[in-house]
């Protein structure tokens, strides 16, 4: 039914356009004014108003006609089936009607039901036709009264100007309330945890062992709750990463923004950057299944004993996977430093790596700083490595030949098989993710007012 | 037109050339200057003063290439010992190339390729043997827009000895530190403020602060690429008054594009243009009398 809301609306906008430019054109012409506008701005005009709102119109209908429908049934059923009955199992009544106007007949329905499906069905299509109907009228009426407006004094270009202004705020808006609404429902969760677990345990203690029974018949732990151990894993695997990816990354991009020449430079800066597209499932079995493996070899050989989810196999990888936040970052920042500083350091007879050392790096510093930042928090909210490469069980150790587990394992084990969303093994995946959330958050903020500040520097 | 502070007298006198006359008084040995034939279009008087053992920088038939252009077509030219030489021309025409040869920026240039012999004191600067730091620690460079490292005023100007080697103590960089910014006239207003960044100084006081880094190595030879262009005409009376202060003890080139400047600053005066060395000569000459109708059109505002 939308396509065809969509139809008539491109049609009817088509016809607004075309007349309203007409029409302005003569009007000017016979006046022998000057239009205020250009003939296609008065065209548009029209063509937004015969649209924008019927589109509206037509999205706020599909968001609502299913739950009014859906009422209308339930309250046009029989006393006897409906009496009684809790929400949850009226909405399973609703299903189950849905299911049979859709064909799929299970068992032998109560004819009670049978009537209602038949009914759901002609209200639906009803109701789908109603709409398109009323959008159409909707676009029509916007036709009509715009186009009264049209005129050569009428000033259709600030008008287009102002509904695009409407139109962005709104894009801008939807994207600033679905993150609102994530925060929100990560608080309000989180808030239910704290509800049943002290803050100071969960912050500050030092055992985890969130799996705890959520049907009687399982066997499971008591439960204990204290993040000490995860937040201990996810730093670490962190640090690995980042004492691997810092380095390496750096070097590449002075290597890249000053010895290189630029042809080597335009082919090997995309192959960096290919790094930075390989899906992190990827690099989640290269951890698995190559360097874990080889790490426990190596380690067999020269006599130590290394874990086969060892924090250093899933860190090394995803240092690897962080090579190109840093390396193109870095390279930006020094590029960024003007050419004449670097001249006047060579102007004073300064080496290459000298004035790499003491002029390029200090001044890129901060730009370096915030690819740094980023990097890092990419690291602590990296997922998928560390489900596949690193350990389960949160172990309070810093050995990084160990095992460990990190908030982001934790959060995905806790959501996975039995969840119960008053339970607090449920609700602990929350509050790590607020605390992971926040973490990152922090870390963004800083290396974007680091990068910010730095740009002002030169500009 | 020609401000009357120019010094040096008309060129246009049927006697010698001072130079002349100089050259006969000095007892150094003149050697690595190949006397030239005179094109008719140069200076032709002027050229027989070049080859004066006074000179400094001899540069002989240098022609530069950026990749396929041609932006320098075989340049002779001679700059003294303790003089300031000044190179005008329309913008383009390879004022800051010529430059740029001297201590050898040209190298950091990609494509950049350079022909012909350039002497600093007899000895070929574009010889294999040759180290550029070390060159470049001899001609200093002062830039068109101040460019003053993203570090406080001290380390700025601490930066070549620094790099170089030439203090061996704290005490002796302070003072080489103190005397350059004092030579560059710039002591008394940032004593009390040497930790604090180069960058915070006004556009004149950082220019001043370049120089200062300039003279810290004490080179022989200062180049200037229009160092007064980003900044204030307050800013560059004080640069210009500082230039002549420097002259007892450095060679100087400026690029100008203020003919006014050329000539409250210079002895000499190169006219460059479309990669050509017009002409060059005393700097009252070339202003009064010039002898090239390219120059005559230039200075008159013809062109350019
Ligand atoms: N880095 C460069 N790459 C290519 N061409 C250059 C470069 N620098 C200068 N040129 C060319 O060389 C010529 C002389 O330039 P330049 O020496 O900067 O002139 P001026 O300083 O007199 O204005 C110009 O035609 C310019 O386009
Ligand atoms: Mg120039």
């Amino acid at each position: 039914m939308l396509e065809l809301v969509i139809l008539a609306l491109v049609v009817l906008g088509f016809i607004g356009f075309l007349t309203a430019r007409r029409r302005v054109v003569a009007m000017a012409a016979e006046s022998g004014v000057h239009s205020h506008s250009l003939p296609a701005y008065h065209g548009t005009f029209v063509a937004l108003w015969v649209g924008l709102p019927a589109l509206l119109l037509a999205l706020a209908w599909l968001l609502l006609q299913d739950s009014v429908i859906d009422y209308l049934i339930l309250a046009g059923l029989p006393e006897h089936i409906t009496a009684g009955l809790d929400d949850a199992r009226r909405s399973l009544v609703i299903s189950e009607i849905r299911s049979i106007a859709n064909g799929q007949v299970f068992g032998d329905p109560r004819p009670e039901l049978v009537a209602a499906a038949a009914r759901l069905k002609t209200w639906g299509s009803l109701a789908g036709w109603a709409m398109v109907a009323t959008c159409a009228a909707l676009g029509l009426l916007g036709l009509l009264l715009t186009r009264q407006r049209v005129h050569p004094d009428f000033r259709a270009r600030h008008g287009v100007e102002r509904i695009l202004d409407v139109l962005m705020i709104a894009c801008a808006v939807v994207a600033i309330v679905t993150t609102l609404g994530i925060v929100a429902s990560l608080l309000f969760e989180a808030f239910r945890f704290f509800e049943r677990i002290p803050l100071g345990e969960f912050l500050f203690g030092l055992n985890w062992e969130p799996q705890i029974a959520i049907r009687a018949d399982q066997v499971a732990g008591h439960g204990a709750f204290g993040a000490v151990p995860v937040f201990l894993g996810t730093l670490l695997v962190a640090f690995i990463a980042m004492t691997f990816a810092v380095p390496v990354g750096l070097l590449a991009a002075i290597y890249l923004a000053q010895y290189s020449g630029p042809r080597l430079r335009t082919t090997v800066k995309p192959l960096l950057e290919i790094l930075a597209g390989i899906p992190t499932v990827v690099y989640g079995f290269f951890a698995v299944l190559t360097v874990a493996p080889a790490m426990r070899a190596f380690g067999a050989a020269i006599g130590l004993d290394v874990a086969p989810n060892s924090a250093l196999a899933a860190g090394g990888v995803m240092g690897i996977m962080i090579i190109p936040f840093i390396s193109s970052l870095s390279d930006d920042a020094l590029n960024a430093v003007p050419r004449s500083l670097r001249d006047g350091s060579y102007a004073m007879g300064a080496t290459k790596a000298e004035t790499i050392r003491q002029v390029l790096l200090p001044a890129a510093l901060p730009g370096i700083m915030g690819g740094v930042l980023l990097a890092l928090s990419r690291a602590i909210g990296e997922t998928m490595i560390v489900v596949m490469a690193a350990g389960l069980i949160a172990k309070m150790t810093v050995n990084p030949l160990d095992s460990v587990t990190t908030v982001t394992v934790q959060i995905v084990t806790l959501l996975i098989g039995d969840t119960e969303f008053d339970n607090p093994k449920t609700l602990a995946a929350f509050a790590l993710g607020l605390v992971l959330f926040l973490t990152t958050l922090g870390l963004n903020v800083i290396a974007l007012r680091i990068v910010q500040k730095y740009r002002e520097k030169y500009d | 037109m020609v401000a009357g502070s120019a010094t040096g007298r008309p060129a246009g006198d049927a006697n010698d050339e001072p130079e002349g006359t100089q050259a006969m008084s000095e007892v150094e040995v003149l050697e690595a200057v190949k006397p030239e034939s005179s094109p008719a279009t140069r200076g032709g008087p002027n050229l027989s003063a070049t080859t004066a053992p006074r000179a400094r920088v001899v540069a002989r038939d240098v022609h530069v290439y950026y990749g396929e252009t041609h932006a320098l077509k075989g340049i002779d030219l001679d700059i003294h010992k303790n003089e300031v030489v000044s190179f005008i021309g329309p913008s383009g025409c390879g004022k800051s190339t010529f430059l740029r040869c001297i201590n050898r920026m040209n190298d950091v240039i990609e494509g950049c390729r350079v022909t012909g012999e350039i002497t600093l004191d007899g000895q070929d600067i574009y010889a294999r043997e040759l180290d550029v730091v070390q060159l470049r620690a001899r001609v200093g460079m002062v830039f068109q827009k101040p460019n003053p490292f993203p570090k406080s005023i001290y380390d700025n100007v601490a930066y070549g000895p620094r790099i170089h080697g030439l203090a061996g103590s704290k005490d002796v960089l302070d003072g080489i530190v103190e005397g350059s910014l004092k030579r560059a006239g710039l002591w008394n207003e940032v004593k009390d403020r040497l930790k604090e960044p180069g960058t915070g100084l006004s556009g004149g006081q950082q220019q001043r602060l370049c120089i200062a880094r300039a003279i810290a190595v004490n080179p022989e030879v200062i180049l200037m690429d229009e160092p007064c262009s980003a900044l204030d005409p307050i800013a560059t009376a004080r640069i210009e008054e500082l230039i002549d202060e420097l002259r007892e003890n450095f060679t100087i080139v400026i690029v100008t594009h203020s003919m006014q400047q050329a000539a409250r600053v210079s002895q000499r005066t190169a006219f460059f243009h479309l990669g050509n060395l017009v002409e060059w000569g005393e700097t009252e000459q070339i202003f009064t009398m010039p002898n090239d109708e390219r120059t005559q059109g230039y200075i008159t505002g013809r062109f350019g």
